[in-house]
C-alpha cells in the first residue's frame, strides 16, 4: 500500500516541510519552504478542487440557518414524501420534511463529527506515539501492543459497540469515533520520533540539557506535522462515512436531528414509496468524502514528498 | 525465520488476550445489568434477582466473571444468550457463520477478478480513456459508503425493474445485489493498488532488459510484470480483512442476511451482550490471524526474512 516510512532521510532541505525546526532554519528559509510547498499543492488540480469544495461546505455548514430554504424540522403533512419540485428542490420525506434544508444542516453535523473525532484521534494518537517512539524499550513495547490491539478490531465493529454502550447523542458518536481510530496516528508518528531520536540536533538539544517533553514537543512534533496533517485529511472522509454508518443503523446522531445517515435510514424505510429520499443524503457524504480524499492527495504531495504515490 | 514466526506467534496471542480484555472491558461500561433488560417491566423480588444473578454468575467480581468467560471460550463454550433465552452463543454463531462466509468469499473473489485485470490494464494504458475512467470509478467507489450504493441498487434493480430481489437468500438473484455492494468498495481500492504496483514494475531495469533481449509484449507482462505486481496485492488482502469485516455488518443488515453481521446489530439492539462480546471476539481473532498468515506468507516469501 504506502511505502514504508521508516529512518528515509528526506531529500533537499532536511524534514518535512513545515520546518525542521530543531535544525535551527530561519525564518526565510521556512518561508521558502512554505511557498514552494504551496506551489507543489496548486499544481495539482484535483487537489485545489478538493480545496475549494471542502471550503463551500465549510461556508454551507456556517450559514445552514440563512441558506436553508425551511426549517430542517419544519413538519408540513401534506407535503409527506412529494416528488422534488420548484418550491421544494429535492423534495420532501416521510413526514413532510424539506430535503434540501435537511441536507444543508447535515453539512453541520458531518463536519462537527469529522473535525471533533479527528482532534481526539490526532491528540491520543500523537501523544502515545510520540511517547513509545522516543521512550523506546519496555514503554514501546506496552505502547506498540495497545496499538495492535486497537487496530486488531474491524473498525465498525468496535465502534457500533462503544456507541451502543455509551448512548446515541453528537457528543458520543464524536468521542466514540475519535477514540477508536487514533491508532494509524500513533503508528506514524511513532515510525518518524523513532527515526528522530539520534538525529544530531535531537542529541545537541539533549546535551544542552532540554528535558524530555520539551524535546518532543519543540524539536520532533514540528517535523512530524506533515505526514499528521495528510493523513488526518484523509481521514476526515472516512470519519465522515463511519458517522453515517452509524447513524443510518440508529445509533448515531438520533432523529430529528438531519444527519446524512440518519436520512438515509428514512430513505430505506420508505424506499418503496418513497424513493427519492434515499439519494441525495448519499450524493452529499460522497462530495464531502471526495473533497476530503482529493484535499488530502494534495497535501500529500505538497507536505510529504516521501509519499507521493 | 523460526525465531520470527515464534515472536508473531507470541504477538498474535498477546493481541488476543488484549484484545479479550477490552472487549469484555467495554461490556463492563455498558449502563443496565443484563438481568435489568432480561426482567425488563416485570415484578420480580429481590430474592428472584439474587437466584438469575446467581445463576448466570453475575454476583461474581468482575475479574472472576472474565476468567470463566475467558477459560469458556478455550474450550469452544462462548456462553449463553441472557436475552434470548439460554440459546448457547456458539450455535448462533454456527448458524450465523456460514451466510457472512459464503457473502464475504463470493464478492472478494469478485472484486479480485474484477480489480486486477482493471488494474493492470489500466497500467499498461496509462493516461489513456481505459485508465482514467477507472480510476474515476475507483476514486467513487471509495468515497460512497456502500449502504447508499446498496440502497440505489435496490432502487433500480428492484424496484423499478423488477429483476433482483432487495432482501433475503433465496437464489441466486438474491446474492447479486449484496456480493456486488460488498466487492464493489474492495475493488476501487484493489484496481488502484494493482495499477501502482504494475506501473512501478514498468518502470523497473528487468522489465527493460526482457524487453531489449526482444521478448514479445505478452512474455513481458505475464513473465515480468504481472507475478511482481501481483506480490504487494497479495499480502495487502490480508490487512483488508478487518475493513471487509466491516463491510459485512451492514450490507447484512440492508439485504436482511442471516449472517454474523446482522446477528452483531440484531444483538447490539437487543443489548444482548453475550453475544456482541463473543462476535466482537470472534471478527479480531480472524483479523488477527489473518495478518499473521499475511506476515508469514510474506516473511517465507522475502528471502531477506526467511533467511535471517
Amino acid at each position: 500500500m504506502n511505502t514504508p516510512r521508516t529512518a528515509l532521510p528526506v531529500p533537499g532541505r532536511g524534514g518535512t516541510l513545515l520546518g525542521d525546526h530543531g535544525a535551527g532554519m530561519g525564518h526565510h528559509e521556512r518561508r521558502t519552504e512554505r511557498s514552494r510547498a504551496w506551489r507543489r499543492f496548486r499544481g495539482y488540480r484535483p487537489g485545489l478542487a478538493g480545496l475549494v469544495i471542502v471550503g463551500l461546505l465549510i461556508v454551507i455548514a456556517i450559514f445552514a440557518a440563512p441558506l436553508a430554504p425551511y426549517e430542517p424540522n419544519g413538519i408540513q403533512t401534506r407535503l409527506r414524501g412529494d416528488a422534488p419540485s420548484r418550491e421544494h428542490l429535492l423534495g420532501n420525506d416521510d413526514r413532510g420534511r424539506d430535503v434540501l434544508s435537511r441536507l444543508i444542516y447535515g453539512t453541520r453535523i458531518a463536519l462537527i463529527v469529522g473535525l471533533g473525532a479527528t482532534a481526539i484521534a490526532v491528540t491520543i494518537g500523537v501523544s502515545i506515539g510520540a511517547t513509545a517512539g522516543y521512550f523506546g524499550g519496555k514503554v514501546d513495547f506496552a505502547l506498540s501492543r495497545i496499538i495492535d490491539t486497537l487496530m486488531a478490531f474491524p473498525t465498525l465493529a468496535l465502534l457500533i459497540t462503544l456507541a451502543a454502550v455509551l448512548g446515541p447523542s453528537l457528543v458520543n458518536v464524536i468521542i466514540a469515533i475519535g477514540t477508536t481510530i487514533w491508532a494509524s496516528y500513533a503508528r506514524i508518528v511513532r515510525a518518524d520520533v523513532l527515526s528522530l531520536r539520534e538525529r544530531d540536533y535531537v542529541l545537541a538539544a539533549r546535551a544542552s540539557g532540554a528535558g524530555s517533553t520539551r524535546i518532543i514537543v519543540r524539536h520532533m512534533l514540528p517535523n512530524v506535522l506533515g505526514p499528521v496533517i495528510v493523513l488526518a485529511t484523509l481521514g476526515i472522509g472516512s470519519i465522515i462515512i463511519l458517522e453515517s454508518a452509524l447513524s443510518f443503523l440508529g445509533l448515531g446522531i438520533q432523529p430529528p436531528n438531519p444527519s446524512w445517515g440518519g436520512m438515509l435510514s428514512d430513505g430505506r424505510a420508505h424506499i418503496r414509496n418513497y424513493p427519492h429520499i434515499a439519494i441525495a443524503p448519499g450524493v452529499a457524504i460522497g462530495i464531502t468524502v471526495l473533497a476530503f480524499n482529493l484535499l488530502g492527495d494534495g497535501l500529500r504531495d505538497a507536505l510529504d514528498p516521501r509519499q507521493r504515490g | 525465520m523460526l525465531s520470527y514466526v515464534v515472536q508473531r506467534l507470541l504477538q498474535g496471542f498477546v493481541v488476543i488476550f488484549l484484545v479479550s480484555f477490552a472487549t469484555f472491558g467495554i461490556m463492563q461500561l455498558a449502563p443496565g445489568s443484563p438481568v435489568d433488560i432480561l426482567i425488563g417491566e416485570a415484578q420480580v423480588s429481590q430474592a428472584q434477582i439474587d437466584a438469575i444473578e446467581r445463576k448466570w454468575g453475575l454476583d461474581k467480581p468482575w475479574y472472576s466473571q472474565y476468567g470463566t468467560w475467558l477459560s469458556n471460550i478455550a474450550t469452544g463454550d462462548f456462553g449463553r444468550s441472557v436475552i434470548r433465552t439460554g440459546m448457547p452463543v456458539s450455535e448462533m454463531l454456527l448458524e450465523a457463520a456460514p451466510v457472512t462466509l459464503r457473502l464475504n468469499a463470493l464478492s472478494l473473489t469478485l472484486s479480485i477478478l474484477i480489480a486486477l485485470p482493471v488494474g493492470i490494464l489500466a497500467a499498461v494504458r496509462r493516461h489513456s480513456v481505459f485508465d482514467y475512467i477507472s480510476m474515476i470509478g475507483s476514486t467513487l467507489g471509495v468515497a460512497l459508503p456502500n449502504f447508499w450504493i446498496a440502497l440505489m441498487l435496490i432502487i433500480i434493480f428492484s424496484l423499478k425493474l423488477g429483476w433482483l430481489p432487495s432482501y433475503g437468500t433465496g437464489g441466486w438473484r438474491a446474492y447479486v445485489l449484496p456480493v456486488s455492494v460488498l466487492a464493489a468498495e474492495e475493488m476501487a481500492i484493489l484496481a488502484r493498488l494493482t495499477r501502482g504496483a504494475t506501473l512501478e514494475v514498468l518502470a523497473q531495469d528487468h522489465v527493460n532488459t526482457a524487453r531489449a533481449k526482444g521478448l514479445s509484449g505478452r512474455a513481458v507482462m505475464l513473465g515480468h510484470v504481472v507475478r511482481n505486481s501481483l506480490l504487494p496485492i497479495v499480502t495487502v488482502l490480508g490487512y483488508r480483512i478487518a475493513f471487509i469485516l466491516s463491510g459485512t455488518i451492514v450490507i447484512e443488515t440492508v439485504f436482511s442476511w442471516n449472517g454474523i453481521g446482522r446477528l452483531f446489530i440484531d444483538s447490539i439492539y437487543r443489548l444482548d451482550y453475550q453475544v456482541v462480546q463473543a462476535i466482537v471476539l470472534l471478527l479480531a481473532t480472524i483479523v488477527v490471524t489473518a495478518n499473521l498468515l499475511t506476515d508469514l506468507a510474506y516473511a517465507y516469501i522475502d528471502p531477506r526474512i526467511r533467511l535471517k
